[in-house]
């Protein structure tokens, strides 16, 4: 059974359709890439699964239970956890705080001490704690923003273009750091980098123009004509995001 | 540990300071405390929600009429009349966010600034019950509290150390508690505390209410301990003040509220002893502070040598 399923979801913005009627499927325990041009309408659908934008037609189910009208807080507590295409963490208060605000949700006391020295080592901070989140450089915030997702203990991970800005050393790293997640969570990840996606996604979902064109293994996208045409061909940059 | 020590030590020093004050200054303290007490529940909201409010004359009116009027037509003592300030003040607090939390920025503080004038048109509209603009002189019931007399000079000053004590401890245990820390995160980002899970709106509503509770409390307290109650704390003026309390001792920090309401205080006591143009000195202080310390006294004691100070 999935532990996702999206059915028929659609957003209009002033006439404007940014996604139209895409179903969509993720099974436990999955990594899945959601990849596509820019403005094909993939932050929008995440948006919408997240509950941060609210869908004009569709339904979203989550574990068995329809969420398209709960409130995206609630639909954190169920399992979910979202990481910002804009990193996003809270400048003004220590790293360690950071996560620990994302801990607190499920833990108390001394437990939250351990899961945010935890879920900092995850990700390479552990000696960074006590740095203010806005003194970070920009490649360890988005690090810190994988390290408030572990945090959570989520069951369903979003990470919204997670590699955007990184340098090569960096996106290597980050690629380990999201195998190692595999086992423990089902992920789906929106991504530009087609170097990232193809090492890492067990399927892929690929959008255009607010429509899923296509999805299937790595190996599958990598053949198809469709695909070629429509984003892979199309630009000739598709790598470089 | 630090942090508790600091905090225990002022309310010791305030405690030996009632031994040791000349009269003059015994009082004048007596009035800071409560005052103080009344930064504290506007830096909660403030200072830790992060919501500029305009309209907490509102809550502290809310606070002073809910005791005032019990003792005046309900013949009521003290106690009754702080706990019924206190209530009064929270509910008044709970049904504006209800309309205010709708809004945001800039729009927050008109909302509240318009509800705060309401309520200060309503008490003169009800002149017959509350005194309209002359306000009326607490009954000497009203400052009964078990057969000690609050207004005395002595009962009061320790009346307001223990309603201080109250709520200084109490912003200290919330800073650190994770309601407050929540409340923090929703100031810093309140995006990112949502889809980290967090009610934010129920946790901004929660953040008033507690907010115009504690500031209820000091106008109950205010009324009782000096004897009168006036349409005057309704006033604009008395949503200015706790924000430049807390703004000049440090938002968001415990002792802030504190340390602004005794600066401010002294500040203009010791300005219109020397000229009658007693504002201009203030307010030159005031730029002088908003340049070299913008985040506070207290703010800038945290940036400077203690990062870890609540």
């Amino acid at each position: 059974m999935s532990l996702l399923s999206v059915r028929g979801l659609t957003r209009d913005f002033d006439g404007l359709r940014a996604v139209d009627g895409v179903d969509l499927d993720i099974v436990e325990g999955e990594v899945r890439a959601l990849i596509g041009p820019n403005g094909a309408g993939k932050t929008t659908l995440v948006g919408m699964i997240a509950g941060r934008i609210a869908p004009s037609a569709g339904r979203v189910t989550f574990d068995g239970r329809d969420i398209t009208q709960m409130p995206a807080h609630r639909r954190m507590r169920l399992g979910m956890a979202y990481t910002f295409q804009i990193t996003s963490v809270f400048a003004g208060l220590s790293v360690s705080e950071n996560v620990a605000l994302a801990a607190r949700r499920r833990a108390r006391g001394a437990a939250v001490g351990s899961a945010v020295a935890a879920a900092l080592d995850r990700v390479g901070l552990g000696d960074r704690g006590a740095e203010m989140a806005g003194d970070l450089a920009y490649g360890h915030q988005r690090l810190l923003e994988i390290a408030m997702g572990i945090a959570q203990r989520p069951r369903l991970l979003i990470l919204d273009e997670p590699t955007q800005g990184l340098a090569e050393g960096e996106i290597a790293g980050f690629g380990r750091l999201v195998r190692d997640l595999a086992g423990e969570t089902t992920i789906l990840l929106i991504e530009h980098n087609m170097d990232v996606v193809m090492a890492l996604a067990g399927r892929i979902t690929v959008m255009d123009a607010g429509r899923v064109l296509a999805e299937g293994t790595p190996g599958e996208i990598h053949a198809n004509r469709a695909v070629q045409a429509a984003y892979l061909g199309g630009g000739g940059d598709a790598a470089a995001g | 540990m630090r942090v508790l020590a600091l905090h225990l030590g002022l309310l010791a020093v305030l405690g030996a300071l009632h031994f040791a004050l000349p009269a003059y200054h015994h009082g004048n303290l007596a009035r800071v405390m409560v005052l103080a007490s009344y930064g504290i529940g506007y830096n909660l909201l403030f200072g830790y929600a992060g919501l500029l409010s305009l309209g907490h004359a509102l809550f502290f009116a809310s606070g002073m009429y809910g005791a005032g009027m019990l003792v005046q037509h309900g013949g009521a003592g003290a106690g009754a009349a702080m706990l019924a300030g206190t209530v009064a003040a929270a509910a008044v607090a709970g049904l504006l966010a209800l309309v205010a939390l709708r809004t945001r920025g800039v729009a927050f503080m008109i909302v509240t600034l318009m509800f705060a004038q309401a309520g200060y048109l309503t008490i003169l509209y009800f002149g017959d019950w509350t005194g309209g603009d002359e306000g009326f002189v607490m009954a000497q019931a009203g400052q009964m509290l078990g057969g000690i007399d609050l207004g005395t000079p002595g009962a009061r000053y320790l009346a307001a150390l223990a309603l201080f004590s109250a709520c200084l401890m109490g912003s200290l245990a919330l800073a650190r508690a994770p309601f407050g820390r929540v409340l923090v995160a929703i100031r810093e980002n309140e995006e990112r505390a949502r889809m980290l899970g967090y009610d934010t709106q129920a946790h901004k509503r929660g953040a008033m209410i507690l907010s115009g509770a504690i500031s209820g409390a000091a106008g109950a307290a205010y009324a009782i301990l000096f004897g009168y109650v006036g349409a005057s704390f309704a006033e604009v003026q008395y949503s200015i003040l706790p924000l430049l309390w807390v703004l000049l001792g440090g938002a968001g920090t415990v002792l802030g509220p504190f340390v602004g309401a005794l600066f401010m205080f002294y500040l203009i006591d010791l300005a219109s002893g020397v000229t009658s143009a007693y504002m201009l000195i203030a307010g030159v202080a005031l730029v002088l502070l908003t340049l070299y310390a913008p985040q506070g006294l207290m703010g800038e004691v945290r940036r400077r040598l203690w990062r870890g100070l609540p």
